[in-house]
This record gives structure tokens, sequence and C-alpha cells, in this order.
């Protein structure tokens, strides 16, 4: 048995890299930029703080955040529990093809998400194209952009695939008897999955509702975009004050207040998971999952894949489309007819014109960007698995508690601030990054490691202690037991968490925005280039990239779902 | 008086017969035990009795009205399962008080009934604690607790003491059957354990293969197995090809062990059985047998003798006060026909 002061000194070789990581990325360069901006206030440190909160504007940006955050982890919710249980619970022909597919959102630039979005319901998109030529109408009957339906919807787009994948997966391993002894002791199904499904998956729901939440909450390129000018999360403000107004004082007091909001939220979620921890008997999926059988069960699965497919999939399916279409416009004529296929916009990335805004061609942005995510790759996962290991052993100790709540801040963050932030604190030596290729990955780490380890630590929570207890006694050292039993156990943990590095990393943008040098784009940037030029040719380029894009991703998911290594019924 | 009454059963997974034709009949009070070895579709029946499974073919019928469109939570079983599955977010009473709710029993009963139950399976003070520090013994008698507070008609006992060790399994299943009979339970007991069912069983069905071998009380199926399946089962090894021939009304066997008399009104290719409790270490039955004593296990009150006739190995027991001969040296056995040997048709 391990000896107290071993214990010890495994925290804290456990929770050392992580813990530098943050100190010298994340709070280093916060700090300087708050410094820096509460030091240009210009009458005294807490005026900007009094400013802030007497005006209105401040509650009404944290009012709207606060609901619209509410509202969209909700409707995202309503979406994803249904699509779970199917998933959990069933296997019918194409269901890994559709697991990744409705992941792919979630991985998805917000750039390219506006663009699919606008491919499909936007004034020129194909819905309402068809809808004019049927109903010969003059102007496009529906208004999409720039209303908060829009929003909604684009957040239930992004968000679905983390309820699926974290409730799902824990749903998929439940013990099917736990459901059939409610049966018996007289509840109907909608009791027993009230009163003792529902709360045995809660902490499932409740992590993934947590992040759902804060993504909502710390939303900025689907406000900035499909929003439009009326609407103005904090997130959005922050960027209006940073970047328009350079309005740094007030920036910087938003950036609190958005930090303390993710931090008090973490607080309560450490809180809840607390009591919600129970060490379940995982099943394999042999015992827990079958085929569809009865009529009534093929069709409410066929209607729900029908709407996961149509609100998921068919953007996605129309950015596709478009990015091999070429509409026509005739002389004088206010629609665009008779649409050709082309590969035109696919050719065109490849070629670098003499006055292109980049210096090479965008297809180049491809190898950069799968550069940088792999060694965010590696780097989340070296720095995720230590933490999720010392999260896991002792989940209630306060400093386990204290430092959960930590690796949280950097996701609920402003992106825009911390670009900044690596910009004006990551100049000087020893820590001289402006040049390094590594200061984008370091950024990209940032946004993944907390996710790596919210998608470990649960994996690792729940081997039973007897197990490495059992190997202790075989004679097994600490690592041993780290090599043989820990890894292979969650090994399937482990690639899932690294293909959410992975995409993460390639769709970045808020920060990557402000960091990437000009002369080697990431691929959401190149896209955002493209967009902002005029011309079908530009246009169709940023839809050919954004297409590329989504299919690099589904094959990462693809990937994971193929690859069931250390799936609980084999061992 | 309530009765159960299983009709033809049959159940099919893919190209697998699970239940070829199950029917049993029982009444109100009964322990009925299926026995059978693992695979052999007794956990299937049992699903298919709760409701929870649908069957092919055949009828569940309670008091003579068919319970094909009741869903599993009205019919007013009981089901306990070999993992016991209590619900981990609940605490103890609350999984016990489970039941009651459903049925929207008023608190104070609720609490009344709750704390009836965990006296009946001795665990009084267990109310608060929490189901996941429970031990393997306890968690049992939370499971059965749980079953029982609702009073079903009829509970059913999934391999319920396979998790546990051989003293607890003893100890318990002797509370088990002091519990039922207690509540005049209706049951049926799901082993695969032959010494289990018949300690807590008033009748057992022997099941191979999704096939009934054969029905009756303990007793009965011991002194006179049905099939040479139900034979084996029982642990009771020397089964003996040979053949029968009748000679002007004299039937003659025809084995490995030697050529004797015996009255049966089989012919031709048989398997015998000679059972190994009732033989005598002399010659004063009828058939007498030399062997060639191999060895003996002690087994506590008897001893268990393995021996070589004509190089055919076979199995008796005898009290353990009785006298062996060395090892390797001849030893005589003998039996009464009547009641040591059973003859089965060998197709």
């Amino acid at each position: 048995m391990i000896l107290k002061r071993h214990k010890w000194a495994i925290f804290i070789l456990l929770w050392f890299p992580p813990l530098v990581f943050l100190l010298l990325f994340y709070f280093y360069p916060l700090g300087s930029i708050l410094k820096i901006s509460l030091e240009r206030s210009q009458h005294g440190l807490f005026s900007p703080f009094l400013d802030a909160f007497k005006s209105p504007i401040t509650w009404r940006v944290l009012s709207f955040t606060l609901w619209q955050a509410i509202l969209s982890t909700i409707l995202t919710l309503c979406l994803g529990l249904p699509g779970a249980y199917l998933f959990a619970h069933y296997n019918f022909h194409g269901k890994s093809l559709l697991q990744a597919l409705t992941s792919i959102p979630f991985l998805m630039p917000t750039m390219v998400v506006a663009v699919a979005f606008n491919a499909l319901v936007g004034p020129s998109g194909w819905i309402n194209l068809g809808l004019r030529q049927l109903l010969n109408l003059d102007r496009p009957p529906i208004q999409f952009t720039n209303t908060l339906a829009a929003i909604l919807i684009a957040h239930v787009f992004f968000n679905t695939a983390i309820v699926l994948r974290m409730v799902g997966d824990y749903w998929s391993h439940l013990d099917p008897h736990l459901g059939q002894a409610a049966q018996m002791l007289g509840a109907n199904r909608w009791q027993a999955i009230r009163r003792v499904i529902l709360p045995v998956l809660s902490p499932a729901i409740t992590a993934a509702a947590l992040l759902v939440f804060i993504f909502d909450f710390t939303s900025f390129g689907v406000i900035l975009i499909l929003g439009g000018p009326r609407f103005a999360t904090l997130e959005v403000e922050i960027y209006y004050q940073t970047i328009s107004l350079f309005n740094l004082p007030l920036a910087a007091v938003l950036c609190l207040l958005q930090l303390g909001c993710t931090l008090g939220l973490t607080l309560v979620y450490s809180r809840l998971t607390k009591r919600l921890t129970i060490p379940l008997a995982l099943k394999s999926h042999k015992i827990t999952q079958r085929r569809l059988t009865t009529p009534r069960s093929k069709m409410l699965a066929g209607v729900l894949i029908a709407f996961l497919m149509t609100l998921l999939i068919l953007p996605l399916a129309a950015l596709a489309i478009r990015s091999v279409t070429r509409l026509e416009r005739g002389f004088g004529q206010q629609m665009a007819t008779s649409p050709t296929f082309t590969l035109d916009y696919y050719r065109e990335l490849g070629t670098n014109h003499r006055e292109s805004i980049f210096f090479s061609s965008p297809s180049t942005s491809i190898g950069i960007s799968l550069g940088y995510a792999l060694a965010t790759t590696a780097l989340a996962l070296l720095l995720g698995f230590p933490a999720a290991l010392a999260l896991s052993r002792d989940a209630d100790s306060p400093v386990n508690q204290g430092m959960d709540a930590l690796l949280m801040l950097p996701l609920g963050t402003s992106a825009v601030t911390l670009g900044l932030g690596f910009i004006v604190a990551l100049d000087k030596p020893p820590l001289d990054l402006r040049a390094s290729w590594i200061l984008i990955p370091l950024a990209h780490t940032l946004v993944a490691f907390p996710f790596v380890v919210r998608n470990l630590a649960p994996a690792l929570r729940s081997i039973q202690p007897r197990v490495r207890q059992a190997a202790s006694v075989l004679g097994a050292s600490p690592i041993s037991i780290l090599r043989y039993m820990d890894i292979p156990l969650v090994g399937r943990a482990v690639l899932v968490a690294g293909a959410f590095a992975f995409t993460i990393s390639l769709g970045e943008f808020g920060a990557t925005s402000l960091i990437a040098r000009p002369e080697f784009p990431t691929v959401p940037v190149a896209i955002y280039r493209l967009i902002s030029r005029p011309g079908e040719l530009n246009y169709g380029q940023a839809l050919a990239l954004s297409t590329i894009l989504m299919l690099i991703a589904c094959a990462a998911m693809l990937f994971v779902d193929r690859l069931r290594i250390g799936e609980f019924g084999e061992f | 008086m309530s009765t159960l009454a299983i009709n033809d059963i049959q159940k099919s997974f893919g190209r697998t017969k699970a239940l070829q034709g199950i029917s049993v009949n029982m009444d109100e009070g009964e322990i009925v035990a299926l026995l059978g070895p693992s695979g052999c579709g007794k956990s299937t029946l049992l699903s298919i009795i709760a409701g929870l499974v649908p069957q092919d073919k055949g009828d569940i019928l309670w008091n003579g009205i068919s319970l094909r469109e009741t869903p599993p939570h009205l019919r007013e079983f009981g089901l306990m399962f070999q993992d016991f599955a209590l619900f981990p977010h609940m605490s103890v009473y609350a999984n016990v008080a489970f039941g009651l709710k459903m049925a929207h029993m008023d608190p104070v009963s609720i609490d009344q009934r709750v704390n009836e139950m965990l006296r009946l399976v001795g665990l009084p003070d267990f109310s608060k604690r929490d189901v996941n520090t429970l031990s393997g013994g306890e968690q049992q008698r939370i499971a059965l607790a749980r079953a029982l507070a609702p009073h079903p008609r009829l509970l059913m006992l999934d391999e319920p003491l396979g998790s546990l060790d051989r003293n607890m399994r003893e100890r318990l299943v002797i509370d088990l059957k002091r519990i039922l009979h207690q509540m005049h339970q209706m049951a049926i007991y799901v082993t695969h354990d032959q010494e289990e069912a018949f300690s807590i069983a008033d009748r057992i069905i022997v099941i191979n293969a999704g096939r009934v071998e054969q029905v009756g009380s303990p007793k009965d199926i011991y002194s006179d197995p049905a099939t040479i399946f139900v034979a084996r089962f029982l642990e009771m090894t020397n089964i003996i090809p040979g053949v029968i021939l009748n000679r002007d009304g004299i039937c003659q066997a025809i084995t490995p062990l030697g050529n004797f008399p015996l009255e049966t009104a089989l012919e031709g290719n048989i398997y015998l059985l000679i059972r190994p409790d009732m033989a005598r270490l002399d010659d004063s039955n009828p058939i007498v047998l030399r062997g060639i004593f191999k060895e003996v296990t002690f087994r506590g009150s008897n001893q268990r003798v393995s021996l070589m006739v004509n190089q055919y190995p076979l199995i008796f027991e005898f009290n353990s006060q009785v006298a062996l001969p060395s090892s390797g040296t001849e030893i005589i056995i003998s039996l009464d026909p009547h009641s040591a040997m059973k003859v089965f048709p060998n197709q």
C-alpha cells in the first residue's frame, strides 16, 4: 500500500505539469493584459469597476448572456437526451456513420457554420431559392440571419454533440437491470426513467449541461455573425470595447465579470458532482444494446434520426453541395438561375495569385492547421492525463476541487483577451515566443486540455479501486499500475479526448485570429479572410475550404468510433 | 386460491430455440425451482413471465386470465436479480420503499411496511445506509426486502445466491425458505445448483435446452430420475451402456460389468443407471460386482469410493464409518436391482 508521504508526492507530481502550464500561459498573460488595461484608467484603479457597474449596458449584456445560454442549453438537452437514449440502447445500420456525422457540428468554426446556414436558409440559400421558384416570389420569404432564432438554433447545432457523446456513452454502459427492477416494482416506462435512470445518469447529464452552458455563455462568433448588431453577449461586448472602441478598462472589467461567472458555475459543478459520484457497475455493449425490433420503436427512431439529420447534417450538406455549385446570374435578373456543377473553387485553392492576400496558396493552410492540431493533441493529452488521474483518485479533497475549478477557467475566459494577453505578455525572454510556431498550439491547448480532463476523469473514476489494489498486491508499482491498468482501461476515453483536442484545435478562431502570423494562417483564419473579400470566387473558395475542414473532422470522428480499444466487454 | 399457468411457452432468438414449449402450473404458496445448467433457458423464461420479453408462442395466465397485454409494471410480479440491481442513488429505505411508492401507499403505511421487511430479512437498523457500502449478503437481503415489500402475487428469484460464498449461501437459503413460507409467497426459484433447489423447493422442474426433463418433488426426483440428463445432473455418474435381451419372458441385461437378469419393459439398447447410494460392501444383495478399489474421498457425512469393475469406473457412497480395503485390492459390491438400478432407453 502507498504511504501517506508517497501519496502526497504523487499528488504533487500529477498536478505539477498542468499547474505550471496554467501559470505560464494563462495567469501570466491574463494578468498582464488586466494590469495594462487598468493602468490606463484615468481616474484611479477602481473607477472602471464603478463605471461599469453603474452603466445599464453591463447589466443588459450580462442578462442577455445568461438567459440566451440557459435557453440554448435547455433546447440542446431536449434534442440531445432522446438522441443519447437512441445511441445508447440500439444498434442499427449506419449507426457509427451517423454518430460521426452528428459530432461534426461541434468542431466547426463559427465561420463555417455561418456560411453553412447561409447556404441553406440565407437570402440566396437553397430553401429560399426553392420557395421563390415554387411560389413565384420577388423576395426571399424566410428571414433567418440577425434573429434570436438563428443564435439558438446555431447553439443547438454546435453543442448537441456534447450531450450525445457524454451522456450517450455513459448511458450505453448502464446496467439494464436497474430499469427492469423499477418496472417490476410497479413503475411504468416514464417513471422508471424519471426516478431511476435519470438520477443515476445525472453526473453525466450535469457535466454535459454545464459544458454546453459554458460554451453558450462564452459564445462569440455565433452572436457576432448570425445574431448581428442587435445582440451582444459579454464576449462580443469585450470584443467591441477592445478592438473598436479601445476602451480597455471597461473590457478588462467585463472580462473579470465573465471570469467570475464561470468560476461560480464551476464551483457549483464541483459541489454537485461530489454528491453524485456513484461507483457504477458498468456493463459492456453486448448486454446493453439491441437491434430495433418493434414497428413502433422503428418509427420513433426514424423520426428522431430524421430530426437529428435535418438540423445537424442538412446545413453541412448544403455547404458541401454549394461548394461545387456555380449559380449563374442572368443579365438584369434578381434571382440566380441554373446552377451548374463545378470544381473551380477547389482548383483555386491550390493557386496563389500575385495579388493574393496570402503569401502562399490557401491550401497550405490545411497543412499548417494539421500540424498545429497534432501538437495541440500531444500537449493536451500530456497535461490532461495526469490532471484527470489526480482528480479521479480523491474527488472529495478540497485541493482537488480547487484544481478542478482552476482547470475550467480557460474555457470561460474571453478568447479575445487571451489572444491579446499572449501578444502582450509573451514577448520578453525567457518566454519570448512571438516568433515561435508553438504559440498557437499553446493557445489551443488552453482551450482543449480542460476538455480532455473532463472526458478522462469520469472514465478513470469508474475504474473500481479493487482493480488497482489487486494489481498493487501482485507487486505492481504505481507506474506499472498506470501502464497496465489505467491506460488500457481508459484507452478509448483517451482516444476520444485526443480526437476532441485535435478537432478543437482545427476549428479554433477567436484567439488564433489575433495571434496567427499572416504568412502562416490556419484554415479558419483563411476562410475568414476569403469571406471578407467580395466576389463569387473568394466566397466559393471559402466554401471549398470549409468543406475540406468538415471532411477532416468527419474522418477524425469516424476513426475514434471504429477503434474500440478497451471496450469493457473485451476486458 | 390463486393459480399461475404457464402454457407451452416458445421463444427463439434468431435461429437459436431458447424455449421449446414449457408448461407449468403453480398454486398459491408454492415454491417451484427451475433447475438446469447455464444457458438452458431458465432466465429467459423468467423474463417472459415478468413481461420484460415477449414470447413467440404460448401464454401466461393468472387465475385463468391471459397476461399477454399486461405490461411488466402492472403484473404485480416481483423479480430479484442475480446482481441485485439495487438503485445506487437511493438509500436502503428508499430502495425498499420504491415499490410501495409506485403503488401510491401513504407514507405512514410505507414506513411500517419497510421496517417490517427490514426486520424480516434481519437488517432492522439499515434504513439510512448507503447501498453501495453493503456487503454481498446484505445486498441480497435488501434486494429480497425490496422485492417482497409490495407483496407481489408471484416472486421470481434469478440465481439469487449465485454471487455469494458457500457458507453464506447455505445460511441464506434456509432463511429464504423460512421467509417465503412465512409470507405464504408463491415463488419461482431459478438455479443451476441442485442442492439449493432441493433445499428450498416444494417442486422442481428440471430444464435442459429449453425443454422440461422432469417435474416432481425433490425427493421424487432424487429417488427416481426420469431421464439420463436428470441423473447426470444429480451427479449420478454410474451410467453404463448395455443391451436388454428378452428370452421367453425373461429379460437379461448385457453390460460391460457383466450379465444379469433385470425386470424391465424396455428392450434393445439401453443405459443402465446404478445409484451410488444403494450399494452394500458385502455380497448380501442379489447382484454382486467384483472390482478393484481405487481411492476414497472423504466428504464429512459420507465417503465417496471410486473403483473399477472390468476396467469400468464406478463411484459409490458409503457411510463414513464403514471400513474400506487398501487401495489396489479387490472390493465386493452388491446391489438390489429393484432399488439400486434403473433402465433408460438409448436411441
